[in-house]
């Protein structure tokens, strides 16, 4: 057990395979200038615009950290990224307990009919967030939607839906979530048919009631899936932008601007692409955050 | 071999039945915990899926239904009128075409250049494909969405400004298509490589021959995958088109939503006919979009 498990795979290969450079480097051009084109020319330029006054044409000075200072003094920025973080920590819980919920139900054997409810829960991942956004907008209608029709008759006050900023959010959140719950029950269900069997028997021969052998079992046993699930919802979620335009267009007023209409209005509306760089490094850095605990739970697993 | 040739939802299927044979006793402690599953699952199914049924119904009442009080779950005299309006009117036909051709082209180049790097990452050995390996799992912490004005400016120095190419080409790259090829190959057994070699066949010729054959279930996976992706997007095809004659659906959706009064009864009829290809690709090809591999590269 002196050697991990890494040196094992790796070691007999080397010897092989070290020998081939140009057919790996004929088979990786493609996607290598795609994103040296797509990747590394806009990343370096968008940071040495962030410290311009750039306006998209014509000349530009290079006016320090002042875009910074700026953003950070903005407070529609803040507000911004306030939504931003609020949505994200609403969205990604309500996505994991309802997916991880589901998937359990879907994979258990007591649950009839279960292979067609698979179907029916795949059908939103199917729908364009903007069509999403239009439908739970048809449903949540102040005055003709189906929902406040429903509260009214059962005598209740309509709901303003649409002009209260936090219910505004909260119908997104609700929309995010039933949109993003296929996928995330798809990853769980594969991690759950991954947990062998007979952990199940023995814990049921010591008598462990459901509950128990999900807790014990399941959740230890498919926690990596968990941490890429929080993860890429998370990373989905903070760069969510259609769902908000069609549903509400970021409003009430601009009340629910997440950061990237943020960073679209001020780039592409205000042609201040200087500033919109700036504010789209301060995502990066936050999307950063996120990814390097990503990159450290993969390597875990694939050293596992 | 053959068990990566085979999709692995028959393999879950198939065991599942075996499962099922198995015989059981206290049936009657099966049927009371399978009452309480049972309806919770379908409980939730229909909060699921009362949104879209009520959706596509209301998309079949008369423009003037719509709003009509008391609101009826079946429409009275169900009408096509609002699918007619939306595809004549808002230039939709144009859009659906549009559409499919960025959706196609995109798909077709994001396979095979996902296969080749896949294949490339999984199977040779070298530290700047380690290296290169890192970047591409960087894009995925990164989306595009991030880098806007940057990547804007990009495209429209390379030309492509208002051209379906400006939104093919950046979309070309996708780490989670190279993950899974990546994760595909790692499973082929090396000796196969080896054999081939001594048999002296050439490397590029050893992947065209063998490998590309042999990764045709992962293909079909990403490119029902890809297609969604890029029939969804938003926000790039929106800064980049400027022509309407070359907007894609999504944008001529927002731009029914975005109107100063809505007309719900050509949105509704729009969004439902917007999403009806991805229906019907799911059901042809529900067992590749269901089947673990799904996950291949962002799992274990």
């Amino acid at each position: 057990m002196t050697k991990s498990a890494a040196d094992v795979s790796v070691r007999p290969p080397r010897r092989r395979r070290s020998t081939y450079t140009l057919a790996p480097l004929v088979l990786i051009a493609a996607n290598v200038v795609l994103f040296a084109l797509f990747f590394v020319w806009p990343a370096v330029i968008g940071l040495v615009y962030s410290f311009t006054n750039y306006t998209g044409v014509g000349a530009f000075q290079f006016i320090g950290l002042d875009n910074y200072q700026n953003l950070f003094g903005d407070s529609t920025f803040y507000d911004a990224l306030f939504r931003t973080l609020l949505y994200t920590v609403l969205v990604v819980p309500l996505n994991f307990v309802l997916s991880l919920f589901i998937a359990n139900l879907v994979v258990s054997k007591q649950a009839k009919g279960a292979s067609v409810a698979r179907v029916v829960f795949f059908v939103p991942w199917l729908i364009s967030p903007i069509v999403v956004g239009v439908l739970w907008r048809w449903l949540f209608g102040e005055n003709f939607g189906l929902i406040n029709y429903v509260i009214e008759k059962l005598g209740g006050a309509a709901v303003p839906w649409q002009s209260n900023a936090d219910l505004s959010l909260g119908v997104v959140v609700m929309a995010g979530a039933w949109w993003g719950t296929a996928f995330s029950m798809l990853l769980f269900i594969a991690a759950i048919k991954n947990v062998p069997t007979s952990y199940y028997e023995a814990a049921s021969l010591d008598g462990a009631g459901p509950w128990r052998q999900f807790v014990s079992i399941t959740l230890p046993s498919i926690a990596p899936t968990s941490f890429i699930v929080i993860l890429l919802n998370t990373i989905n979620a903070m760069k969510e932008y259609p769902l908000f335009v069609s549903l509400n267009n970021g409003g009430p007023g601009t009340s629910n601007n997440l950061l990237v209409q943020y960073i679209y209005q001020t780039g592409f509306n205000r042609g201040q692409i200087g500033y919109a760089s700036a504010a789209s490094f301060v995502l990066m850095l936050i999307l950063m955050a996120v990814a390097i605990i990503q990159l450290i739970v993969n390597r875990r697993v694939e050293n596992r | 071999m053959t068990t990566t040739d085979t999709p692995r939802p028959v393999d879950a299927d198939s065991a599942r039945t075996v499962s099922k044979k198995r015989p059981r006793k206290g049936n009657s402690g099966e049927l009371r915990r399978a009452v309480p599953a049972t309806t919770l699952l379908w409980i939730l199914a229909a909060l699921y899926g009362l949104p879209v049924l009520w959706f596509v119904l209301s998309s079949f009442k008369p423009a003037g239904d719509l709003f009509s009080l008391p609101l009826t779950v079946l429409p009275h005299d169900p009408t096509l009128s609002g699918y007619k309006a939306a595809w004549d009117s808002a230039n939709f036909s144009q859009y659906f075409i549009n559409t499919a051709i960025v959706c196609v082209i995109t798909t077709i180049l994001t396979v095979g250049v996902s296969c080749c790097t896949g294949y490339a990452l999984a199977k040779y050995n070298n530290r700047w494909l380690k290296f290169f390996f890192i970047c591409i799992l960087a894009t995925t912490m990164l989306p595009s969405e991030v880098m806007l004005a940057p990547e804007f400016l990009v495209v429209r120095d390379l030309g492509l400004y208002n051209s379906f190419g400006g939104i093919i080409l950046p979309a070309v790259l996708t780490a989670t298509g190279c993950f899974m090829f990546r994760q595909f190959f790692l499973t082929v057994p090396d000796e196969l490589v080896e054999a081939a070699r001594i048999d002296g066949a050439r490397e590029l010729s050893i992947f065209m021959r063998i490998m590309v054959p042999i990764s045709r279930p992962i293909m079909l996976t990403l490119a029902i995958l890809s297609f969604q992706w890029r029939w969804n997007d938003y926000i790039w095809p929106l800064l980049m088109l400027n022509d309407p004659n070359k907007f894609t659906v999504q944008i001529g959706i927002q731009s029914l939503v975005g109107a100063q009064n809505i007309n719900w009864s050509v949105l509704l009829g729009g969004s439902v006919i917007s999403m009806i290809p991805l229906i019907l690709i799911f059901l042809v090809f529900q067992r590749y979009v269901m089947s673990a591999d799904i996950n291949a590269g962002l799992k274990d």
